[in-house]
């Protein structure tokens, strides 16, 4: 893109999204990407809002336990299906 | 019984312990066998409930997680360090637990994604959120929410959002597993935060939700 292009239109910039927020936009994609920012309050509510539901969805599932208690049985269960497998 | 959780995340070569281990596990020893179910069990059940709720169906992917690690242990290297390995293994047999029983009914992911004009515009202009982020975390119930919305998404798109954002896993990785190409990773990521945006989106109009 030159000095004239025209902006990115806000579909573009749903597209770029991902890769702008995991930081792996190109150079020249990001400077388009955040001069349509610079004129689209809608974009930058839906960008700050996409931020927030990645964020959500971490610290929700994040929440989750890393560990589970394992019942007995299904240890018992694991350990007689490889003697089945081994006999 | 030994308590996984409490044991560091490994994520490089394998240790000397887990070295001691495997020597016994490529022996055949019943014993190895167990130590390794009984420690890593926690864990890895953990990380297969992430992706089969059903309780059945995690208990039967972890047993066959189990099975294809004693199978495969001959061709386990040891270059990614033994958990990772046994991280993945696990997903890869929660993945299969999931593909072969779809129980849930699912949205369509098309209604969820932004829609735009001909000429590229958006049909419906995002509006800020009313509550902050990290306040909207701190919230039991919100939490419980984005849990119950992440479940509705389709699996195809779930599972990638919690492969990449929640198990943090590459996307070179998530493809290999998952059998497509990373740039499908990417897009498949994509949309499960834009689908998840909008489910929050429409959440967040409640009134009782923007109380703080």
């Amino acid at each position: 893109m030159n000095a004239v292009d025209p902006y990115l239109t806000c579909q573009q910039l749903a597209e770029f999204l991902g890769e702008y927020y995991d930081g792996t936009l190109a150079a020249k994609e990001r400077r388009e990407f955040e001069r349509h920012l610079a004129v689209c309050p809608p974009c930058i509510h839906y960008l700050e809002s996409y931020k927030t539901t990645v964020a959500l969805g971490k610290a929700s599932c994040g929440s989750a336990p890393a560990s589970e208690q394992v019942p007995e049985e299904l240890i018992q269960a694991i350990l007689a299906a490889r003697r089945q497998r081994q006999g | 019984m030994a308590n996984g959780a409490s044991r560091p995340q490994m994520v490089g070569p394998s240790m000397p312990d887990d070295r001691e281990l495997l020597n016994g596990l490529r022996r055949g020893d019943a014993a190895a066998f167990e130590r390794l179910v009984r420690d890593h069990s926690p864990r890895l059940l953990a990380t297969i409930r992430h992706i089969v709720r059903h309780d059945e169906d995690a208990h039967e992917a972890l047993q066959d997680a189990f099975l294809s690690i004693w199978k495969a242990i001959d061709r386990f290297e040891g270059a990614s360090g033994l958990s990772t390995w046994l991280h993945r293994v696990a997903v890869n047999a929660a993945l299969m637990k999931l593909r072969a029983k779809r129980r849930r009914p699912e949205l369509a992911l098309d209604d969820l994604l932004p829609k735009f004009t001909d000429d590229g515009h958006a049909v419906d202009l995002a509006e800020p959120w009313q509550a902050d982020g990290v306040e909207l975390a701190s919230r039991t119930e919100v939490r419980a929410i984005v849990r119950e919305l992440i479940e509705q998404l389709p699996d195809n798109y779930r599972v990638v959002l919690l492969l990449r954002d929640l198990e943090e896993l590459s996307t070179d990785e998530v493809a290999r597993m998952l059998e497509v190409t990373p740039n499908a990773v990417k897009i498949r990521v994509h949309r499960a935060r834009q689908a998840l945006r909008t489910l929050l989106d429409r959440r967040f109009s409640r009134p009782e939700l923007r109380e703080t």
